[in-house]
């Protein structure tokens, strides 16, 4: 930019001139912030992307603190969180952000996909993007499913052994699967530890890396819109888009408002309701793993229930498995599965419009259904939800097809 | 000497190098994946229990941990017995033949060495979850007592048999065991003999 070449001459610009002759730094801040153009017009939804950043450099930050005094052992685990609770200063705090920070990265993450499925934006051109991105949020399901095994009391044991039998349903390799994971005879010692390897190096890396992927290939093709128009198609004289204006200064500035939103909700988690009633940090947790009886009531944490209540709808344990999976898996075909025209929900028919509306219910009914116990109304009510869960991607090629679109605009509208 | 380059030579040469290095990253790969399996303390920590049974009363359930796993050990009374021909119409596989889900000598009505006594796994083959002792009969109608999994459900009679309609797919598991004295068993020797 002018003011970069302006301070050429001047120590600063001198500096940055000796930098940038070995390594690409003012060249990479123009192409992924100063110069990186995205639409003017984002609303709300656009903030979640930037969030799950901020979550993620949470949870590492917390999870290197809690490291120093989390000890990996069956015999010790739990105490070492106790200990960590009660003794460590301010151990209590950085506990509670990290297990908080579990839940709000769903939170974050789950809203941030809904918005890609509002305005269309895993279509083309941004189909790695949605796939890269699909990538991010299996590694988050693994992160999460071995972080809660790490404290070690009922809930930790229990859960892990419902999940890790699941590997069992396959066929001929699943019993010696499910030994492999284990590495014993049942859930240990062993376990445990290798656990906490996945979890606090092989996934955080893999998800790091990931993340990085997930950017350069939106900064790429550049940011969708609320209205799904390609503003690279109308650009001003200077090559820079009429619908466009610069990340930095601009949709910086406006994020650190949404950050420092967020921030206040969290915190208000972290210090007035950091189980939120059984719902972040669940009650049977309290108590450490006993392996000689279950929990009456088992029931993973909220964010795994949509796909637990599916799990739980098939009286098959195959099948069950395997719809389960389904049911995680299919969100990545939507690129492929979506035959409208139009991005945007704005120009779409109503025939997606009632679509997405039903599959949002059948979302959040399900995730409530995985909290109650699998017995009588509720089991029927799974069965009916996750029809129209798979309803809703396995017939999209058609209803997206049949759909009435409105036209697209060329240019970006404002709403308000 | 001659500029033309020999493509075939070329491309030899680079299928040869990614193969042998291939078969390298398999080999290497092997110490990794294997040192995830049952280590040697694992498998002497899995080495087979002797449980003594003498202080049994009938109808008397105890919980023994082998391998890590909970085995569960009923003596069976009588009338215990009788009920396992009443339920066979509500089960998926009465007869033990379907699936092996016990050793040899436990395919018998009664699923076990000794009529009186049950040696099973007490992990529902779902999804692991330990089936809750419910031994008395109802209120359901086709209740004849067993063990119930609180988890999702499943249900099992007197003998482990699952029902039909649960989302367990099979019997629970009999451990391989014998008796080494009227009054003492060994779970996990292979051996069944009484």
């Amino acid at each position: 930019m002018a003011r970069v070449e302006s301070e050429v001459g001047t120590r600063s610009g001198a500096f940055m001139k000796w930098i940038d002759d070995r390594f690409p730094f003012t060249e990479t801040m123009r192409y992924h912030v100063t110069e990186y153009y995205a639409s003017k017009n984002f609303n709300w939804w656009y903030i979640f992307g930037v969030l799950a950043m901020v979550v993620l450099v949470i949870q590492i930050l917390t999870g290197i603190f809690l490291t120093m005094n989390y000890k990996p052992s069956a015999t010790d685990a739990f105490a070492s969180v106790e200990y960590i609770m009660r003794d460590v200063q301010w151990g209590w705090l950085i506990r509670y952000m990290h297990s908080t920070g579990a839940s709000f990265f769903f939170i974050v993450v789950y809203l941030h996909m809904f918005r890609a499925m509002l305005y269309g934006s895993y279509q083309k051109p941004r189909e790695l993007i949605w796939i890269i991105g699909m990538m991010i949020f299996f590694a988050l399901f693994a992160e999460a499913f071995a972080g809660y095994l790490l404290p070690w009391g009922q809930m930790s044991y229990w859960g892990a052994q419902v999940i890790i039998s699941l590997a069992g349903a396959i066929p001929f390799v699943g019993d010696a699967l499910v030994e492999w994971i284990r590495g014993d005879y049942a859930i240990s010692d062993i376990t445990l530890n290798r656990f906490f390897a996945f979890h606090v190096i092989l996934i955080p890396l893999a998800l790091a890396g990931l993340v990085f992927l997930h950017i350069v290939a939106l900064h790429h093709v550049g940011s969708n819109n609320p209205d799904g128009i390609e503003i690279k198609k109308n650009k001003g004289p200077d090559g820079v888009p009429l619908d466009g204006i610069a990340f930095h200064p601009y949709h910086t500035t406006k994020d650190l408002v949404g950050i420092v939103v967020f921030l206040m909700l969290f915190s208000g988690v972290v210090f007035f309701a950091p189980d939120m009633g059984g719902y972040f940090l669940e009650h049977a947790n309290f108590e450490p793993a006993n392996m000689m009886a279950t929990p009456e009531h088992i029931a993973p944490v909220w964010y795994f229930t949509p796909f637990y209540a599916i799990l739980r709808a098939v009286p098959d344990k195959l099948w069950g498995a395997i719809l389960m999976a389904g049911s995680v898996l299919l969100p990545a075909f939507l690129p492929w599965l979506d035959r409208s025209r139009v991005k945007s929900i704005r120009y779409r028919g109503w025939i997606y419009k009632m679509a997405l509306t039903l599959f949002a219910i059948s979302f959040v009914t399900l995730g409530w259904l995985g909290l109650q116990p699998a017995e009588g109304v509720y089991v029927m009510l799974a069965r009916i939800f996750s029809v129209v869960y798979f309803a809703f991607f396995l017939l999209m090629p058609y209803y997206t097809t049949i759909d009435k679109t409105k036209p697209v605009p060329d240019r970006v509208v404002y709403h308000g | 000497m001659t500029d033309d380059v020999d493509r075939n030579r070329r491309h030899f040469l680079t299928v040869a190098t990614a193969v042998t290095g291939g078969a390298g990253l398999i080999a290497a790969a092997i110490p990794f994946v294997a040192s995830m399996k049952p280590s040697a303390r694992a498998q002497a920590l899995g080495a087979p229990v002797e449980v003594p049974i003498g202080m049994l009363e009938p109808g008397e359930m105890i919980r023994v941990m082998w391998r890590g796993k909970l085995v569960y050990v009923l003596r069976r009374t009588e009338e215990m017995l009788s009920r396992l021909a009443t339920v066979t119409d509500y089960l998926r596989d009465p007869g033990s033949e379907e699936i092996e889900q016990q050793p040899g000598f436990a395919v018998n009505e009664y699923r076990s060495l000794k009529p009186e006594f049950l040696v099973i796994e007490g992990s529902c083959t779902h999804l692991g979850c330990a089936p809750l002792p419910e031994f008395q009969v109802g209120p359901a109608e086709d209740w004849e007592g067993g063990f119930f999994c609180p988890c999702h459900g499943s249900r099992f009679d007197l003998a482990g048999r699952v029902y039909k309609g649960v989302p367990a797919p099979t019997n629970l598991r009999v451990p391989p065991y014998r008796f080494l004295r009227e009054d003492l068993i060994m779970i996990g020797a292979e051996a069944g003999t009484a």
